[in-house]
């Protein structure tokens, strides 16, 4: 008797322990990101480029890559969503298109810059911009095609059949009457994705590069500021060191703050 | 018209997905035949990695890269497993109601943040330690292990805690009912009631640590040689990728996308293997 409820006491301790050890590393890389963060932030890194020391070209062009790229994976992957979950009647394509499109979101994201290399790179003769977006791009899709998957399915069937009933045709039910039920959640889910992609590194090493100068042609090597992390960390000088601390801070609130933001557009709903 | 138009738009949509599935594939595939005809399977054993003269020929093969993916992701399990574990135990069935929510959320916020940042505090920070308390040089298998399991814990206990939520709460007050305690209750009844899922998502983390590629870039050494210790530096596939691929030519090149496509080819196979036979969705 006395076993099993010491053996119970030890197991939900070690589940609590557990989960401090989460929370613990949590706080210490964010309380890390800050210390050195605001310790090496200065205002000039937003006005000056990359090639004078600051991060603003790579602010730029990083959303630039990351906005294009929603741009396109937005009504691709809405689409692709609103075909699995209003048309196809759950046919043997559709079980095929949702699973392989969760499969897809798990892939290795540094194949995809391969492959992206392979199609866009090695064809035009150089590092651009378009490459970046096409890779995010493909990352995007996936998690688009699954939110609106899952969003189009909480909307109750009876809005369908009052659509029907007042006569709409199946185009104008979906966009204006089944879309609409689920903006909210449509809106958190492309929040999340944006805010995933913004902070890739992996896919845009060798598609879009780096530029140390603004540019807004895509047809150039493009300006990004998590492959400037990458390399900034590990040039020997402070100056760089402190950049990539500096930068890293930005980076992880913008993603955060995105990240939070759209969850609380969800909660507000509830 | 328009009806017909937005419908057929939404299938070759739904279609596009498939056509870049099988376009990532093949492309990998046709720019990786030099090197699969040049060296086969023979690659899989085979541990130099050196450049021809004049980045003529070369003999490359990837047992380095694939032992050093393969180990570093070994260790990541092992220790995110049972704490990942632990996590989706305490949220469903220890923690008070008031906390589950923040906690929750703190713990996806971890998850939420890029691998870059990972990497970079790993370097600074974390590597000292790991060479304090084991010695090497800080950067290695271990170090790479460790901030990786951190990376996946995250994602591995949210889905398990998802998967432990759906067990019906009438079943565990039968067994409270019959005397069970907590930790009789979780592995009597709600284990074996959310047991595929949980399989599925630590074969989903799995298979994201694989292919994971920036937070192990700045940990694992990045040196094309076999580690003797655990503390040891060596390389993974997606870090060879990362630091050489850009400058590879010829053989080089190709091997790197038959390196790629090996990654590839093998994540594709875990994931679907967890997507299809645990998380199978309707």
């Amino acid at each position: 008797m006395k076993k099993r409820l010491l053996l119970n006491k030890i197991v939900l301790m070690l589940s609590t322990f557990s989960a401090l050890i989460g929370l613990a590393f949590l706080f210490w890389i964010l309380g890390t990101l800050m210390v050195k963060g605001l310790s090496t932030m200065h205002w000039d890194i937003f006005t000056n480029d990359l090639v004078q020391g600051g991060i603003r070209n790579l602010l730029i062009g990083q959303f630039i890559m990351a906005l294009m790229a929603t741009a396109f994976a937005v009504p691709l992957g809405m689409m692709a969503g609103i075909y699995l979950r209003e048309y196809s009647n759950n046919n043997k394509l559709a079980m095929i298109v949702r699973n392989l499109s969760d499969v897809m979101m798990s892939a290795p994201s540094i194949v995809i810059g391969v492959f992206v290399y392979a199609i866009y790179v090695d064809k035009v003769g150089h590092f651009g911009g378009w490459g970046g977006v096409i890779a995010l791009t493909i990352m995007m899709i996936p998690i688009i095609v699954s939110t609106t998957d899952n969003m189009l399915s909480l909307v109750p069937k009876e809005f369908r059949e009052a659509g029907i009933a007042l006569g709409g045709s199946k185009h104008k039910i979906i966009m204006q009457i089944v879309v609409k039920a689920a903006k909210v959640g449509l809106t958190t889910g492309i929040l999340l994705s944006f805010a995933r992609v913004v902070g890739e590194t992996a896919p845009l090493l060798f598609t879009s590069a780096n530029n140390q100068f603004l540019t807004f042609n895509l047809n150039d090597q493009f300006p990004s500021l998590t492959v400037s992390i990458y390399n900034l960390a590990t040039y020997p000088d402070q100056a760089s060191k402190d950049l990539a601390w500096a930068a890293s801070f930005v980076l992880t609130v913008i993603v955060l703050v995105i990240n939070l933001g759209g969850r609380y557009i969800t909660r507000n709903k509830d | 018209m328009v009806g017909k138009l937005f419908k057929d738009f939404s299938l070759f949509s739904a279609v596009l997905i498939l056509i870049i599935l099988a376009g990532i594939f093949s492309i990998l595939y046709v720019y990786a035949s030099d090197s699969i005809h040049q060296f086969g399977f023979d690659f899989f054993t085979t541990k130099t990695w050196v450049p021809g003269e004049d980045d003529d020929g070369g003999v490359f093969g990837g047992l380095i890269p694939i032992v050093g993916t393969l180990l570093s992701t070994l260790i990541a399990m092992v220790l995110a497993v049972p704490i990942a574990m632990g996590i989706a135990i305490f949220l469903t069935e220890v923690a008070f109601p008031w906390l589950i929510k923040p906690v929750s959320i703190a713990i996806e916020l971890l998850a939420a943040i890029p691998s870059i940042i990972y990497g970079m505090w790993g370097l600074f920070y974390f590597a000292p330690i790991v060479q304090e308390l084991f010695g090497g040089s800080g950067v290695g298998l271990l170090t790479a292990g460790i901030v990786l399991a951190i990376m996946i814990i995250p994602f591995m206990s949210a889905i398990t805690k998802d998967a432990m939520n759906t067990v019906p709460g009438v079943l565990k007050e039968s067994a409270y009912a019959m005397g069970a305690t907590k930790y009789e209750v979780i592995k009597d009844v709600v284990m074996p009631y959310s047991k595929t899922a949980i399989i599925g998502s630590v074969i989903l983390a799995l298979g994201r640590a694989l292919g994971e590629t920036m937070a192990v870039a700045f940990l694992i050494g990045s040196i094309v040689t076999l580690p003797g210790l655990i503390t040891d530096p060596t390389t993974s596939i997606p870090v060879l990728l990362a630091n050489n691929f850009a400058e590879a030519q010829d053989l080089e090149l190709s091997s790197m996308y038959y390196l790629a496509l090996i990654l590839f080819a093998v994540s594709f196979g875990i994931i679907s293997f967890a997507k299809f036979y645990f998380l199978r969705r309707k």
